[in-house]
């Protein structure tokens, strides 16, 4: 099909939905409120995965709901979020006839199959986060636009595969080399849109950690989290982790492409912010997380016993220096009280905190803040920037103690 | 015979199948969003060659015509959406207006 085709096709397609009427949904879906405006969203159940809630069904956007939070620290993967740029996903692999190839200023291009992944290299194990970049966007004042999530664009799993440094190695990057670009299964719809590739500075793509996963908490990984590989780049953003891949290229050249150039690029500043409403004088490529916190297992709005011994828990990450203290307060900020933290699975992972409180009869606005080892924090008022990105103020939830 | 002749033929229609995997296949659910009525809609149809509409309905509601023109530009300067700029006009305020 070429583009007019395409699209004839597509204003068929619409036109055919728009002539038929309301169509009724092929399941009923139940409703969720996101605790914003215009925060109604389906929750609907995909092939491999539990009900999640949809943002955007073509490509599919999946939010994981916030209790899953509170499940443990590690988020199964039926209900793990799943994110595409692209609209031409694919919706078949041959698992047996799938390559990975390595191309570029490499001495020996490589051409592997699962199998020779799976058992041609040391496999590796990493308990790590991913989060969207735009997690929490939903809730920036003044808003902005993009995908409108809440807190569930993040998710905790253990990742098994190869090393991409031992990938590399294996290929044996040439002289001059300075990127890494990844490209996966995904296309866009229309040719001229710029294919979704991403790329590492050499340095970052040859530090050990970065990884190219099989499997996702012991299972294969789910088709919408990029099934059969996709890559690990622990402590950094979820548009790294290329899905489907199926292409990694060593470049002499920083790469030139819109989604490195132009797209999730943040304000070159300590902060990542800007005056809301204002542009950045210049911009640096999205990187690492920020430090975050969460309270799991109260919901806002819960009505507690007032005047009793309130056990909090929930769940703490940051970009890769490790989470060093997790603490609460139910006075607004005036006093805090240290969490103790739980097993520590890694500096990239989950980790689960445990508090008490007593709240004397009233309303309350629980906080609880992290920081991290090198000092980073989160602060009270939150941060903005015009694409939405890295929202890690310290998160509220109001109760009712009675 | 023609039973052995098809029973022949069976068994290696079950030995080729066997032997070939098959490449998996993904069912995504049906796609239920569809654009709101109003003036401009015929027009506005085209950005869901590239996307369902939930994309749109999703958007922070009631943000006006400055919004949804940087909206549309950035379909067209970013991802080469294919609209001139009457339809370009058409379609920010069928979205500002609908939105």
């Amino acid at each position: 099909m070429n583009r007019r085709e395409t699209l004839k096709s597509a204003l068929a397609t619409g036109l055919a939905v728009a002539a038929s009427g309301k169509l009724a949904p092929a399941t009923a879906s139940e409703m969720v409120n996101l605790p914003f405006g215009n925060g109604e969203r389906p929750l609907v159940a995909y092939p491999g995965k539990r009900p999640l809630i949809v943002l955007t069904s073509r490509p599919p956007q999946l939010e994981t709901p916030f209790s899953v939070f509170d499940e443990g620290v590690f988020t199964p993967n039926d209900a793990f979020f799943v994110r595409y740029h692209l609209a031409d996903i694919p919706l078949k692999i041959d698992p047996d006839a799938f390559r990975l190839s390595i191309q570029g200023k490499v001495d020996a291009p490589l051409s592997l199959s699962i199998d020779e992944l799976k058992g041609g290299f040391e496999p590796v194990e990493l308990a790590a986060v991913n989060q969207c970049s735009g997690n929490s966007r939903g809730f920036f004042e003044p808003r902005v636009a993009g995908g409108q999530l809440a807190n569930g664009a993040m998710g905790n799993a253990r990742w098994k595969g190869v090393s991409l440094k031992a990938l590399l190695a294996r290929a044996g990057v040439q002289a001059g080399a300075v990127q890494v670009s990844f490209q996966g299964l995904d296309r866009p719809v229309l040719p001229e849109t710029p294919t979704f590739i991403k790329a590492l500075d050499l340095d970052h793509a040859l530090d050990g950690e970065v990884m190219i996963a099989y499997a996702m908490n012991g299972e294969n990984l789910p088709w919408l989290n990029g099934f059969p590989i996709r890559l690990i780049v622990p402590g950094c953003y979820g548009t790294y982790w290329v899905k489907h891949l199926n292409e990694i290229k060593v470049l002499d050249a920083p790469l030139d492409s819109f989604w490195m150039k132009t797209a999730y690029r943040i304000p070159n500043n300590l902060c990542a912010c800007t005056e809301p409403g204002k542009a950045p004088t210049s911009t640096v490529p999205i990187g690492r997380f920020n430090v975050r916190s969460f309270l799991t297992n109260i919901a806002d709005g819960a009505t507690l016993k007032a005047n009793s011994n309130l056990n909090l828990r929930g769940i703490a990450f940051d970009g890769g220096y490790g989470v060093s203290d997790v603490a609460v307060s139910a006075d607004d900020g005036k006093t805090w009280t240290e969490a103790t933290l739980g097993e520590n699975l890694g500096k990239y992972s989950f980790r689960e905190w445990k508090a008490n409180v007593s709240l004397e009869p009233g309303k309350h606005r629980l906080m609880v803040r992290a920081a991290n080892r090198i000092g980073q924090s989160q602060r009270l008022e939150p941060l903005w920037n015009q694409p939405g990105y890295m929202r890690n103020v310290v998160e509220v939830t109001n109760v009712i103690a009675a | 015979m023609k039973n052995l002749t098809i029973t022949f033929l069976l068994s290696l229609i079950a030995v080729a199948s066997s032997a070939m995997a098959e490449p998996m296949v993904y069912q995504l659910p049906p796609e239920t969003a569809e654009l709101k009525p109003g003036p401009g809609v015929e027009t506005a149809i085209v950005c869901t060659a590239c996307h369902s509409a939930d994309y749109i309905s999703t958007q922070p509601s009631g943000r006006g015509k400055a919004f949804w023109q940087a909206e549309v530009q950035k379909m067209i300067k970013a991802y080469k959406a294919p609209i001139g700029e009457d339809d370009a006009a058409v379609i920010a305020n069928y979205l500002a207006a609908a939105y």
